[in-house]
């Protein structure tokens, strides 16, 4: 019986957002209780290869997690000026900030964790995650684990790269053993790769629902569940609550019912990591005019497939800002296609620059490409002082009646 | 005019004029290379009979680059960028565009969209290169690059033309070196407006022809008495600092740039290359020696600090004065660090913001004065 039978029959009838917000809590619950017992703990990138840490036993806590789930909850700027007080600059990543902030002792009820044992740093989100992590490693005087990811110019990966990488794959497993003091075992290796798998596959299926018309869910409920893409990935609770969750969609299609309460008269791309301080702000003008989100890029660029060691090093060289503009847009368009988008909303986020530095472009080719509607609007996954409100609605406004032109015949 | 300011006037003819110099290549028959920061091994494309050319932009704002970037990147890639799309690149052969933060990133892929008449050859250097793999991985990409800059010279590079260049290069490096010392004890000859204009002009010339120069101007100055410098010594720290206007200030407080930190300046002439075994391996093994770089993914987490200390010693400066570029990231996510490093040691710094666009220095100017004012009270 295959590993995705058995995870559908073990499926309980549990509400999937309990399932998932409770294999969430679990993984910062493992973390504490190793702190507690003495047990080296870690913070990692969120595309740091997951799967090395899992099978030493590794208890990991994820920065960019915490990062988000603070400034949703409205500590973002709160951490980000504290951050600023200790000389980091207010044009540096949000999610820096509010890290760099906690890790040097910062109060903090919105989201706590153990501080870190261990680094684990992964660039091929970005180059601010080597200097933040090194960071990280003064303050506490931890050692850094880092894997390098070169940025690729073309849409195939290089071999040279996967060469370079797999060795660093070798140098880290050799770094880690001796930090959790357990040997790299085979077996358990290739159970938490295909427990990864299967939570990838999970996920993807629960993002393809957006492409029903009506879609059962907004677009914005992903950025909601993929916390738990990011943190626990390779483990079977987690595969377990995403179909979980394709479930209840698919038993939405079959009621038409929908997560979105509001009318769809248009369907819509976010682009871009969502500002998390004003997701009710985000929402407000959208709900208004019934433009619903049935497309997000940030959210299923973290669900990706491997069946050896090679094509996983190549997905973990597959992350947004990793890739060159020709798959980026690819991967959009795709997206807009599949989930049948007739607008995109372009954040231009002041926290992440390798992702706003090739908006414009990509802008241009989806309108040329797609022939949809594209407006962009300023603003700052999380640091509230970054986003303009009228701003946003004016640009929302301007989006829906270049898509209302459009679905009258307009040019 | 003496041979001293004879030399001076001549390098910052050279640094002002890029385009007039880039024209003379053309006319001579010469194919020129763009080389963006940081850390390109110009030793390629010398050793294929080009000329390289540095990319770190220009002082002015963008307006046509503004089409591909949104305003919070900074003012040297999209000056670079502005340069291209306005056509005063064009009569480039090539322009090797490298990726090692979160602008250049993006900006490799604008460049390559948007720039159809020049070629783009794409250097995304590992971060990891300290270890075998990661040397063997920089010589996959060196050699590659080599490949392109091949096809476009239309010649191959024989081992003994790397081996050439890289000599070019080092002899290039050591007088660079030794410039900056020697500055350092003549402030009363070399304005620090000239200081970098020697430097800078290195980008816009023929190596040997740069290093001929240096050679003499170093023997001139060496040849001098030090006087005794009654004004204040200090290190910069930084990306670039090349707007005379900004350096003028330093001058007319009489604060002497003893030893920099600058990326434009000495962090690109540090390490030599191994004149022994294999040309390409020697140059990759140069990359994995480079440290002390906020750009660089440091292992030892402290280098740069400590590097920063010595430094200040070693050179005798009063204090350091940072050269902040806007939206920089590697040097905003170091600069913390880095003033505490400095503070524990007793060391004054400041911080001055800079970009290709600022035209008024005033702000700065008020902040170098009272910095001076307090490096002078602690003689």
């Amino acid at each position: 019986m295959d590993t995705m039978k058995v995870i559908k029959e073990s499926v309980q009838k549990k509400p999937a957002k309990n399932m998932l917000r409770d294999v969430v809590d679990k993984v910062y619950a493992e973390a504490w209780e190793a702190k507690k017992k003495g047990e080296p703990v870690g913070w990692s990138s969120s595309k740091f290869p997951a799967e090395i840490a899992e099978t030493l036993g590794l208890k990991v806590c994820y920065p960019e997690n915490q990062a988000a789930a603070i400034a949703a909850k409205h500590g973002g700027q709160r951490m980000c000026e504290y951050a600023e007080s200790l000389g980091y600059d207010n044009d540096i990543c949000g999610y820096a900030r509010i890290s760099l902030a906690f890790a040097a002792g910062a109060e903090c009820e919105e989201k706590t964790m153990p501080q870190p044992d261990f680094v684990l740093c992964c660039n091929n989100i970005c180059n601010c995650m080597t200097k933040w992590y090194e960071n990280i490693a003064r303050m506490h005087d931890i050692p850094l684990i880092m894997i390098d990811v070169p940025y690729n110019n073309t849409p195939e990966v290089n071999d040279e790269n996967i060469v370079y990488i797999r060795a660093q794959f070798d140098d880290v497993i050799k770094q880690l053993e001796k930090i959790s003091v357990r040997k790299f075992d085979e077996k358990k290796f290739e159970e938490v790769c295909s427990n990864a798998n299967c939570t990838a596959k999970a996920w993807l299926k629960a993002c393809s629902y957006c492409q029903y018309e009506p879609s059962p869910l907004s677009g914005f409920d992903l950025f909601n569940h993929m916390a738990v893409v990011v943190t626990a990935r390779c483990r079977k609770e987690s595969a377990e609550a995403f179909e979980a969750l394709a479930d209840e969609y698919e038993l939405s299609v079959k009621d038409g019912t929908s997560t979105w309460h509001y009318d769809e008269n248009h369907r819509i791309m976010f682009e871009g990591i969502p500002c998390w301080p004003e997701l009710m702000n985000l929402f407000t003008p959208l709900k208004e005019k019934g433009i619903n989100t049935t497309a997000v890029v940030y959210a299923p660029a973290f669900g990706f497939i491997y069946n050896n060691m090679d094509e996983m090093i190549r997905a973990y060289c597959k992350a947004p800002n990793s890739v060159c503009l020709e798959t980026g847009v690819e991967w959009r368009e795709t997206i807009c296609r599949d989930n049948k988008v007739n607008g995109v909303l372009v954040h231009y986020n002041r926290s992440c620059k390798p992702w706003s530095g090739y908006m414009p472009e990509m802008e241009r080719r989806f309108r040329k490409d797609l022939g949809i509607a594209v407006v962009g609007f300023d603003g700052d996954q999380a640091d509230s002082r970054n986003f303009s409100n009228a701003q946003y609605i004016a640009r929302v406004e301007g989006l829906y009646e270049i898509m209302e032109l459009k679905k009258n015949g307009g040019q | 005019m003496n041979n001293i300011e004879s030399l001076l006037a001549q390098f910052a003819d050279i640094a002002d004029n890029p385009k007039r110099q880039l024209d003379q290549f053309i006319t001579a028959g010469k194919k020129v290379i763009g080389c963006y920061p940081y850390y390109v091994p110009e030793e390629l494309v010398c050793a294929v009979g080009m000329v390289p050319m540095g990319l770190w932009g220009k002082q002015g704002s963008p307006t046509r680059a503004k089409e591909y970037f949104a305003s919070f990147y900074c003012s040297l890639v999209q000056m670079n960028m502005e340069m291209a799309l306005c056509g005063e690149l064009d009569k480039l052969s090539g322009v090797i565009h490298t990726t090692l933060c979160d602008t250049l990133r993006p900006a490799s892929q604008n460049f390559r969209v948007a720039i159809d008449k020049i070629p783009m050859i794409f250097m995304s250097h590992p971060q990891n290169r300290k270890p075998e793999f990661g040397i063997d991985y920089t010589v996959t990409l060196y050699s590659k690059v080599l490949q392109q800059l091949e096809e476009i010279a239309g010649r191959k590079a024989s081992p003994d033309d790397l081996h050439e260049a890289i000599k070019i290069y080092n002899e290039n490096r050591q007088a660079k070196r030794e410039f900056v010392k020697i500055v350092g004890k003549h402030p009363e000859l070399v304005s620090a407006v000239q200081r970098s204009t020697v430097l800078k002009s290195a980008y816009f010339m023929e190596k040997p022809k740069h290093t001929a120069m240096l050679k003499e101007l170093n023997e001139q100055l060496e040849a001098l008495p030090v006087v005794e410098w009654t004004g204040t010594r200090v290190v910069t720290s930084g990306i670039i600092c090349d707007n005379p206007s900004v350096l003028k200030i330093f001058d007319d407080n009489r604060i002497a740039i003893v030893a920099d930190d600058i990326a434009q300046e000495s962090r690109s002439f540090r390490k030599d290359v191994s004149e022994e075994g294999n040309p390409i391996r020697s140059l990759a093994m140069q990359f994995a020696d480079q440290d002390q770089d906020p750009i660089l993914y440091d292992p030892t987490i402290n280098s740069r600090q400590a590097h920063i200390v010595d430094l200040v010693e070693q050179s005798g400066a009063q204090g350091v004065i940072v050269i902040m570029m806007t939206f920089c990231d590697p040097e905003e996510m170091e600069y913390p660090s880095f003033v505490k490093v400095l503070k524990n040691a007793k060391i004054p710094s400041l911080k001055i913001g800079y970009d290709h666009q600022i035209t008024d220095f005033g702000q700065a100017k008020t902040s170098l004065e009272a910095f001076t004012e307090i490096l002078s009270l602690r003689k």
